[in-house]
């Protein structure tokens, strides 16, 4: 049994009491969540200070502006923040997170993580200039069926990753009947429980529903495969791959959202990627002609073989494309595949290696011929 | 078909300073013969070898690649190979689930005394090869 905090309010605002709480009583100095920044309701992720900003807070709101565990790399790269700070971010966000952390790219230290079972998000695009407010209504609704609201990215639609690993807190959400009016959140950690102590409010012993969150991995589950059912039709060798990718402008987009694409070099925006003159006549000569902006496809490919095994499939990717590739499906469904040779799931573990920089002396011994 | 016309696959072959090429040596120095199709790139060692770099290879039109490094245990730098191995797994899969021709990757310990088995793996990749056919990426612009 966990211990779980009630508030008998909106989910939400019971979230933002509790960070209010915290805040006020200088239990945390700061707190990272989704904030709406101006009157036509457009959100971005920002860390609060003054608990009267926190108004504005909208920590649940179904989008993702920027990948959150990106972003928490960014604040803690050059060591941690001395002051506590609470963040509010979405399962797969702290996975990725967890993945960064694994890279030595940002610390947990003095970090609070709330999260919560995760509804989705839609595609950024739909959200410009308030436009998202009209789904919002749907978005709940179907939230407390447990159910999977349309337009939503494809990979939220697919995702059966919705419970956090490591989140200090755990906010329910999906198929709670009374959301709009109870707020539970459970305390995971030592760390979490800690920081509640003085806290005064109804405590409970209490755990997820795993029944109900089960139902909806089922139909997650249903909803993944028929994506990638369609993405196989597809993606079948070759020319299937140049079918997919040949729409690529090369603009690289998907690498500076990705969370697991943290390299500041990139070896594909170098001058080595770059084409020669020579290389253009090799090409001329041998292939006839040649794509221009030419190897888009190695990119792709090159991408998927160096993030693919920490692919926590948020989706970023696919939501930045101009041109819609349908690369958050591709990445998922290879990811997935190279992650169970490992039984590895990235970001559930922080102590587990990364599969890539760790071995057994007794495995896989059938690739050797 | 006349001999000349008969379809020689390229093979770029990566090769670990350490055994692997210092078995292709010995195969040559040996005088054990060995197809043609061979084009070597000494790296230090085979974990070296980012799959990217398979991939370029692909890519680029060469209708095979092989990795080649000291058997397990036996690594110049301890446990470069398994490292090598996991990677390798890794990229067979995702060429498998691409729908990719992934027999046209091969991964091989060679040991530096093993001159014969060199050749008979050159030998053996270069006959699959011709059976798995030119690879198609050679001729396509839209790359």
């Amino acid at each position: 049994m966990t211990k779980a905090l009630k508030i008998n309010k909106n989910t939400e605002q019971g979230v933002i009491e509790l960070l209010k709480y915290l805040l006020e009583n200088n239990k945390v100095k700061g707190v990272f969540t989704l904030k709406k920044i101006n009157k036509n309701g457009d959100i971005a992720y920002s860390i609060i200070t003054d608990p009267n900003e926190l108004k504005d807070a909208v920590p649940f709101y179904p989008l993702m502006p920027a990948n959150a565990g990106k972003l928490l790399s960014r604040f803690t790269l050059k060591g941690s923040t001395k002051k506590p700070v609470i963040a509010v971010i979405k399962p797969c966000e702290l996975r990725s997170f967890v993945e960064l952390i694994k890279r030595e790219q940002g610390s947990l230290e003095n970090l609070f993580i709330i999260s919560s079972t995760c509804g989705g998000v839609y595609p950024v695009k739909m959200s410009v200039n308030g436009a998202l407010e009209k789904n919002l209504s749907e978005y709940w609704d179907t939230l407390k069926k447990g159910g999977i609201s349309s337009d939503l990215r494809s990979a939220c639609k697919g995702c059966e990753e919705f419970i956090p690993y490591n989140a200090d807190m755990t906010v329910d959400l999906i198929g709670k009947n009374d959301v709009d009016k109870q707020c539970i959140i459970f305390f995971n950690t030592k760390k979490g429980v800690e920081l509640i102590k003085d806290m005064k409010g109804e405590f409970l012993e209490k755990e997820l529903d795993n029944k109900k969150l089960d139902k909806v991995r089922e139909k997650r589950h249903i909803e993944k495969k028929n994506l990638f059912n369609e993405l196989e039709t597809k993606m079948n060798g070759m020319d299937g791959l140049i079918e997919i990718f040949g729409k690529c402008i090369g603009c690289h987009g998907c690498s500076k959202v990705c969370p697991i694409c943290y390299c500041k070099l990139c070896g594909f925006e170098s001058s080595d990627f770059e084409y020669k003159p020579s290389n253009y006549e090799t090409d001329f000569r041998k292939r006839g002609g040649i794509r221009v902006p030419p190897r888009t496809l190695f990119y792709h490919l090159g991408r998927l073989d160096h993030i693919s095994i920490s692919c926590v499939a948020c989706g970023s990717c696919e939501d930045v494309c101009p041109v819609d590739i349908p690369i958050s499906v591709i990445f998922k469904k290879i990811g997935e595949s190279v992650q169970k040779l490992f039984d590895y799931i990235p970001g559930k573990n922080i102590e587990e290696d990364i599969p890539l920089i760790t071995f057994k002396e007794e495995e896989f011994a059938e690739v050797e011929q | 078909m006349k001999k000349d016309d008969e379809f020689m696959p390229k093979i770029l072959a990566f090769l670990c300073n350490w055994c692997s090429y210092a078995g292709a040596d010995l195969a040559g120095t040996s005088r054990i013969k060995y197809p043609p199709s061979i084009m070597a790139v000494r790296v230090m060692c085979s974990s070296r070898v980012d799959p990217i770099l398979v991939i370029e290879a692909y890519l680029s039109g060469f209708d095979g690649v092989l990795v080649a490094g000291c058997h397990p245990g036996d690594c110049h730098y301890q446990k470069g190979n398994y490292y090598t191995r996991r990677r390798f797994v890794m990229l067979k899969k995702i060429a498998e689930d691409l729908g990719l021709e992934s027999g046209r990757f091969r991964l091989s310990w060679i040991s530096a005394s093993e001159g014969q088995k060199f050749a008979k793996v050159s030998t053996e990749f270069t006959e699959k090869i011709k059976d798995i056919g030119e690879n198609s990426a050679k001729s396509k612009i839209f790359l």
